[in-house]
């Protein structure tokens, strides 16, 4: 395998009983590339997104990450090894706060994931604290610390759900639908955030809102009806006569 | 933290001098209560932080009783032989079982646990020449060290209380560690946890077994206390009363078990000796608890707390977990 390539994925597919979701999918992915992935709804892409993770299984085809096969690699050893997902729909502890949340990612990170049997009072702990703290300040949710989950706007969930993610430091960021939801202020401040993620990190977005993910990606893969459709540079793409077509479509102009 | 070491010292002293106050009766009635809060604690571990209700934590309490009586009667009643090797077995039992029914949730996991739990009885029921069958195991030698027997209810009770001390001890600290923060997570959300790069089946699989051998610990002393155990012990209603006690003092808590363990045993010995129909009042009592104090007694304690000192209720909030 080449290592220039982050990811790469060969002739993936993806069947549920006779149903195919997915067909014959490869795609190669550069380190610290950003890639805007876009089709119609039940084009397969948060199926596309559960295989790399790791939380399905593929029924055909083979993933390598940094020229290691993961194919069978369970998800939780994707998540160690740099390959994290936030979720389409705010998937957090919710009866938790802000900070405990925060702190399960934290603490693995600092080893105690591996080592589970250290057994101090997790608050003997200041490194992970003062981490939190420091995370809690760069977003802006400081103020909301000790809040519930449940008590958050949806917005401040969704702000929590990717800073979850980036709080791995992953090598390879899946976002699934990062702005789902959000009013226009919101999503601003979530784009403007995207923006600011280190450009060594690579990224992978799922988005319905085509001037953003236009605007973020290096490149875009179009999924439709199981399959890629286009790929290639926004600009490319954008005046792809195939990718108009679905999404005049299914209702959604391609004018940005 | 300091606190902590200051309140665990007075609850010690505290249940230390009941001796000297207590009459016997009541003496046995607390050891009964301590032994069987470890039994909830362990449940605990379970139920109340990692979310997995299990309907046969019974076998456990079986499994060391009877492998305590075994042990005393068949080889020594050395008090670290029989607790060592009913510790141990206890251990090997939960490993086996936990094996299964880690590999499946919710509704499921409640009812492998509960088979699990009714074959561990129905080999004991069935096992006359070994188990006494459906007479149980009497005479069983009190526990000594050396030459010393633990052979009044006084010194029994001593046992108990160190034992229980110690076990409440090691269940604190684990909950309280990065460990037992990770069953939490579990507990609130799996999958994102798993996400996080977590391995939940070994988490889920060690408390099981930490679970199982808290629950084994629990059986032996009652096999010292007793010098008995019939098969009932075993039996799923056990693991329903235990069940019972965790839910009604307040899952997810440390002090909740203890509590409800006191509440179930006092409520059994007082109701019983008027009528018969117990069971009825102890039906009444989960169902008042279930609709108007989910939270257990724990939960009314917090909320009697907020009302007079009227802290803010995020604070308030995050204490119902932690406590």
């Amino acid at each position: 395998m080449r290592t220039d390539h982050i990811l790469t994925i060969s002739r993936v597919g993806k069947s549920f009983g006779g149903l195919h979701i997915l067909k014959d999918i490869s795609l190669e992915v550069k380190k610290g590339e950003r890639i805007g992935i876009i089709g119609p709804n039940g084009a397969g892409k948060t199926t596309f997104f559960n295989l790399l993770t790791g939380d399905l299984e593929p029924s055909v085809g083979e993933i390598y990450h940094d020229g290691h096969n993961i194919t069978k690699q369970p998800n939780y050893k994707r998540a160690r090894n740099g390959i994290v997902r936030t979720f389409q729909k705010n998937n957090l502890l919710n009866e938790l706060t802000v900070l405990e949340n925060l702190l399960l990612v934290l603490q693995r990170k600092q080893g105690f994931g591996k080592v589970w049997y250290q057994l101090r009072n997790i608050k003997k702990y200041p490194r992970l604290y003062e981490e939190a703290d420091e995370l809690l300040k760069k977003w802006g949710l400081f103020y909301q610390r000790n809040a519930v989950i449940k008590n958050l706007s949806y917005g401040e969930q969704r702000q929590i759900e990717i800073l979850l993610g980036v709080a791995m430091e992953p090598s390879i960021l899946l976002l699934d639908e990062p702005t789902a939801g959000m009013s226009q202020s919101e999503t601003d401040y979530i784009v403007n955030l995207l923006y600011k993620l280190p450009r060594d990190l690579t990224l992978m977005i799922i988005e319905h809102d085509l001037d953003i993910v236009f605007g973020l990606a290096d490149r875009m893969v179009v999924l439709y009806d199981g399959g890629v459709l286009a790929e290639g540079e926004p600009e490319k793409v954008r005046a792809d006569e195939r990718v108009n077509k679905i999404y005049i479509g299914s209702g959604d102009e391609l004018v940005c | 933290m300091k606190n902590t070491y200051v309140k665990f010292l007075i609850s010690f002293l505290a249940l230390a001098s009941t001796p000297f106050i207590l009459s016997l009766f009541h003496l046995n009635l607390l050891s009964e209560i301590l032994i069987l809060a470890i039994f909830a604690l362990s449940l605990n571990v379970l139920v109340g932080f990692t979310g997995l209700v299990s309907l046969g934590h019974a076998a456990f309490f079986g499994v060391g009783a009877y492998t305590a009586a075994l042990v005393a009667q068949h080889f020594s009643a050395n008090l670290l032989a029989t607790l060592g090797i009913a510790a141990f077995v206890s251990l090997l039992f939960a490993a086996i079982i936990g094996a299964f029914c880690m590999k499946v949730n919710g509704f499921y996991f409640l009812m492998l646990t509960l088979a699990f739990s009714q074959m561990i009885y129905s080999f004991i029921h069935q096992s006359t020449n070994l188990t006494g069958g459906s007479n149980g195991l009497s005479g069983i030698p009190k526990p000594e060290i050396g030459a010393f027997s633990f052979a009044n209810p006084v010194l029994v009770f001593y046992l108990v209380l160190v034992i229980f001390m110690i076990s409440y001890a090691v269940l604190r600290i684990t909950v309280k560690s990065p460990y037992g923060q990770v069953l939490i997570g579990i507990r609130e959300n799996e999958t994102r946890v798993k996400s996080m790069g977590y391995n939940t089946s070994l988490y889920k699989y060690s408390a099981f077994i930490i679970a199982g051998v808290f629950g084994g610990v629990a059986g032996t002393l009652y096999t010292y206390f007793n010098g008995f155990i019939a098969p009932s012990d075993v039996y799923w209603t056990m693991s329903g009363t235990v069940l019972i006690m965790v839910l009604v003092g307040g899952s997810g808590t440390m002090l909740g078990p203890v509590l409800g363990s006191a509440l179930i045993v006092i409520l059994e010995t007082i109701v019983s000796s008027y009528t018969s129909l117990w069971m009825l009042i102890l039906g009444a009592v989960l169902i008042a608890f279930v609709v108007f104090f989910p939270k257990g007694m724990v939960g009314i304690g917090q909320s009697l707390y907020r009302r007079f000192t009227n802290k803010p209720s995020v604070v308030n909030e995050k204490k119902s977990r932690a406590a």
